[in-house]
């Protein structure tokens, strides 16, 4: 092949005659002798096998839309699926920031060079410490799930001790990554996970049973509000009291798009406080939407422990004009290595931009109103679902924007269900049978924003025929 | 004589966003609910406890006012917009059809537990994207769930938990072996999955001696973590070695395949003998980089661990694609779901826009591009190349040290870099910790770069070399063009003065606790 036939819109030197005019100047004749440092055997014998090249962007369209229209999606589709990636609005403005190229592209220069992200990144810690009522937030790790991790890892440093206290009603997907990050048994530095059992008749965490379990070799105590299956911790400050009874540490996930109608963690006792990103303004993107941000109050026992970014706000050497930068930022895998705390790499920075531009455009007034529409809605549609027979909600009334579905009565199962719905372009919710055994065949559904009360409608009248 | 840009950065002034606005201001309204809704549930629906009693402290603007405000913050961002020869990091142009094509809704509003049947199209580029990585590597198995290369590190440390475990050997294998010089998301990863790290020191040819990871592999190591070529440039010749003797002593052998660039279509990871490798989507495969994310550690290994891995995977079953939840064996996720899917996209987007003949003259040209730099970078007094010893042409990229420089003018490699993007060029990579050259920089052109954006680049070094003699005052105080001017940064280690929330701000900084900022 001629050079001509490989020139690329991604590679200016693949145009014919530059590679060759730097090899010259080096005094080279062919690439091969500048892999010199490899070994003749070490190069690989089998040839790429890779499927035909598309450099033309028309038919890398072609091949990518092609394939990406063969899903079904929940814009075409009216979906009640939730369960810690959840459909909400995602403002324009929002999804035009974010798709900036300076901060797509960027990856760090100085804080100078860097000077708009970082305070972005500022604004979206201080944006969400108002609405938890904490003074420090880190920027997102990888999840929800791998935050908690961080946290409860963070509490065993803390404390010194390694027994960690969970809802036995936990997320199955969070709980089994927060198992990971507290190693399984055998293992050096292992953290005991212990569950704390639910009150059958609401499905919060039984008080009696946590203190029963909660003692001086235990870490923290986890729960989260609103919780997996959708339900309010009311008891929230009476499980942070009793746990910091015991010098253990109180941590709390929160969905922060339920802040403007629900009490703020730091209000009520929490140490350390973790949730998704997701809901302020990241498209569901199959999962890829997903990040996890720690806060807690502005202590050094908590500071010193956190495992990623902390922007801070400092001056600059020019009077009256400030900067923005990293604090402690030794402490990490970047500073230490194996002696950092935990470890840290490229994460999910860019949905702390989103949740910044996002918090902002909806204010004190947008929290109060999403919260109360999502409520009013979520309360709605298990009020008119409960009144289908055979279908029944079960625990009423105390939920905020998830909530679970019984159908043991009508005789037929969640799958049975949802491929019906499927079928009448409506994706019903989580299919949790199995999960809780008590529960038997029960979904978990989240009603939005986005969800009018016809969506709602057409949902139970679908479900009225197909379980009758 | 290649001339140097007359740049100046965008300078707003841009207030915080808490100091904009004014009371009652709306950027998004929410209609209340449909009386229906209404008069169905009431207003009492948040259990009393619970209930929020304060106002949240948050700016009031419009929708105008946010976007001008991050349109502003954007553009004070220099972000590749000039010329970035960033090390380690392999800067490559991210494609804005594929990028497009992730905001469809067809991705962008797809649930992860959607039954596969509407998953179809997302599961067979994932299952083909798969296929490529394993033609890439000689591995046998792909999973994209872990956030990062460092996640992907994490994730081999979790697979060998479980492999050991399985063997029931867990408490006899204590140990992985790495390098100094490994990337320390390695030694970091395997620390938080339990493993007690064991570091080897470098020697004069800028890698471990062979008897030095003989006498440190046993019965006790788990597994070896190690990148190849390094962050020098510096390939280890003996690697076919060390894979061989980590073996011996039962080791599993993983390859921290970040630096990937200059070697992709050159070496397959499994004919060198791992077990195991990983590759950075956000790095070598066209992924944005997005200031740190979302990212994706693509994890391969063969068919001895796929057993192992985190699930689900993906599986093509007759003309349809499945999650494989049910696997035995599996270690336990790392992260939520199956992965930063639009990443995933965007990777197997520029795979098939390369395709092999692509990549392959991709690495040609970044290993030639590199020497081509070393030999301009090389001219410029004051500069020094690592590992001088080794007159091998480097790989991808290549650590320089600016200490002779320094020892001259007390310009250190903070300063210089501070001082580059005063010409709009993005400040350099300088090193991991620990710095193994004195005030280190590591320069990688790839393949996306212009011969003349780096003669471009090496211009201003050489002029910034000259400055640094002629004005060293006016490099340490730079920049001068940009935003901001250098941040004080006695803050960052202060527990009185550091504020990561504009409320510690106002009590700290201020002084004032109730003072909300409101210009
Ligand atoms: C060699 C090497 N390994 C691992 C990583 C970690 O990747 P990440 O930042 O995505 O966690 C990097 C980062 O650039 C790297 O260069």
């Amino acid at each position: 092949m001629t050079e001509r036939d490989l020139s690329h819109p991604w590679m200016a030197n693949s145009a014919p005659g530059a590679l060759k005019a730097m090899m010259d100047e080096i005094g080279v004749s062919s690439p091969r002798e500048v892999f010199q440092q490899i070994p003749e055997d070490h190069f690989r014998t089998t040839p790429l096998d890779l499927p035909p090249q598309l450099s033309s962007e028309l038919a890398l369209r072609r091949d990518l839309v092609g394939k990406l229209k063969k899903n079904g999606d929940c814009e075409t589709n009216l979906s009640f699926l939730g369960a810690g990636v959840w459909q909400h609005h995602v403002p324009a403005v929002v999804d035009e920031i974010v798709g900036r190229t300076e901060f797509a592209t960027n990856v760090w220069g100085s804080y100078q060079s860097d000077h708009g992200r970082n305070q972005a990144w500022f604004e979206f810690s201080s944006q969400l410490g108002a609405l938890l009522n904490l003074e420090v937030v880190q920027l997102p790790v990888y999840s929800w799930g791998c935050a908690i991790g961080h946290a409860i890892r963070m509490a065993a440093r803390i404390t010194g001790r390694s027994k960690v206290l969970l809802p036995r009603l936990s997320d199955p997907e969070r709980l089994s990554v927060i198992r990971t990050y507290c190693k399984p048994e055998g293992m050096a530095g292992r953290i005991e996970i212990v569950l704390v059992d639910a009150d059958p008749t609401s499905g919060r965490m039984d008080l009696n049973d946590l203190k029963s379990k909660l003692g001086s070799d235990i870490a923290a105590v986890y729960f989260e509000n609103p919780a997996y299956l959708g339900t309010i911790e009311t008891e929230a400050a009476e499980i942070a009291q009793a746990a910091r009874a015991v010098g253990a540490e109180t941590i709390v996930g929160v969905d922060p798009i339920s802040l403007g109608v629900m009490t703020a963690p730091g209000d009520y006792g929490a140490d350390i406080v973790t949730g998704p990103v997701q809901p302020l303004g990241v498209h569901m993107q199959c999962g890829g939407g997903a990040g996890g941000w720690i806060a807690s109050r502005d202590e050094e026992t908590y500071v010193t422990q956190y495992n990623g970014f902390l922007v801070s706000i400092v001056e600059t050497i020019q009077e009256g004009q400030h900067a923005f930068g990293l604090a402690c930022p030794h402490q990490n895998s970047y500073g230490m290595r194996e002696n950092g705390n935990d470890w840290t790499g490229n994460s999910t920075y860019l949905w702390a931009i989103a949740g910044a531009v996002y918090m902002s455009l909806l204010g004190p007034q947008g929290f109060q109103e999403v919260g109360t529409l999502i409520v009013s809605k979520a309360r709605y549609a298990a009020k008119k679902l409960d009144a289908i027979p055979g279908v029944k909600i079960v625990w009423p009334d105390t939920t905020f924007k998830e909530f679970v579905v019984n159908f043991d009565d009508t005789g037929k199962s969640v799958a049975e269900i949802n491929d019906a719905l499927r079928g009448q372009g409506i994706f019903g919710g989580k299919d949790i049978s199995g999960e809780v055994e008590s529960l038997g065949q029960s979904a978990l559904y989240c009603v939005t924003e986005i969800h009018s009360a016809d969506d709602i409608d057409r949902l139970v009248d679908t479900l009225k025929e197909i379980v009758q | 004589m290649t001339r140097l840009p007359d740049f100046h950065a965008a300078k707003w002034d841009e207030p915080v966003i808490y100091e904009i606005g004014r009371q009652g201001a709306r950027g998004q309204i929410f209609d209340a609910p449909e009386k229906r809704v209404a008069d169905a549930v009431g207003t009492d629906l948040i259990p009393h406890a619970m209930s929020r009693k304060d106002t949240p402290d948050l700016p009031e603007i419009t929708e105008f006012e946010a976007q001008r405000h991050f349109l502003h913050l954007s553009q004070m961002t220099l972000g590749m917009m000039g010329i970035s020869l960033f090390g380690t990091c392999t800067m490559k142009y991210n494609s804005k059809a594929a990028e497009f094509a992730t905001l469809r809704p067809e991705l962008a509003e797809v649930h992860p537990f959607q039954h596969p049947d509407t998953l179809q199209g997302v599961l067979e580029i994932i299952h083909d994207f798969d296929g490529i990585l394993q033609n890439l590597s000689g591995m046998d198995q792909f999973i994209f769930q872990a956030g990062g290369g460092a996640d992907a590190a994490y994730t081999m440390a979790t697979v060998a938990r479980a492999y050991w475990a399985d063997k029931g050997m867990l408490g006899q294998r204590t140990e992985m072996v790495t390098s100094v010089q490994a990337h320390p998301c390695n030694p970091a990863t395997a620390a938080a999955a339990g493993f007690d790290v064991v570091n080897l020191p470098l020697e004069e040819n800028g890698y471990p001696y062979l008897e030095a990871l003989k006498a440190a592999v046993s019965e006790k190591t788990a597994l070896i973590m190690i990148n190849n070529p390094d962050d020098m440039g510096i390939y280890n010749p003996e690697i076919k070695e060390w894979t061989r003797i980590a073996k011996e002593a039962g080791a599993l052998c993983f390859y921290d395949h970040a630096n990937f660039n200059g070697v992709m279509g050159k070496l397959s990871a499994r004919e060198l003998g791992f077990d195991a490798c990983m590759f950075m989507l956000h790095k070598t495969f066209g992924a944005p980089k997005a200031g740190g994310g979302p990212a994706v550690g693509a994890f391969g290994c063969t068919a001895q661990l796929a057993p192992y891995v985190p699930g689900p995977v993906v599986v093509k079953e007759g003309d349809s694609y499945i999650l494989d939840e049910d696997r035995s064996k599996s270690t336990g996720k790392v992260r939520e779901y199956w992965g930063n899917v639009p990443q995933v996209v965007k990777a197997y987007a520029w795979a098939r826009a390369m395709g092999a003949e692509g990549i392959n003259l991709a690495s040609d040209i970044s290993v030639v591009a590199n020497n081509y730099m070393d030999k301009k970078l090389a001219e410029i007094p004051g500069l020094e190349i690592s590992n001088p010893d080794n007159g091998a042409w480097r790989m991808e990229m290549t650590r320089w040290s600016l200490g002779p420089l320094t020892e001259e003018t007390g310009v250190s490699t903070v300063h210089f870099a501070n001082r580059m993007a005063d010409y709009g060029i993005d400040p350099y990579w300088m090193s991991h910790e620990p710095w193994i050259v004195a005030e280190p920089f590591t320069p990688e052109a790839g393949e996306l770069w212009s011969k003349e954006d780096i003669d471009t680049w090496i211009a201003v070094i050489a002029k910034i070399a000259k400055e640094a003699r002629e004005n060293p005052d006016m490099v340490k105080s730079a920049p001068h063009n940009q935003p901001v001017a250098q941040a004080k940064g006695d803050a960052f280690e202060d527990p009185a003065k550091w504020a990561m929330t504009w409320r510690a701000y106002q009590r700290k900084v201020i002084g004032d606790e109730t003072k909300k900022g409101v210009a």
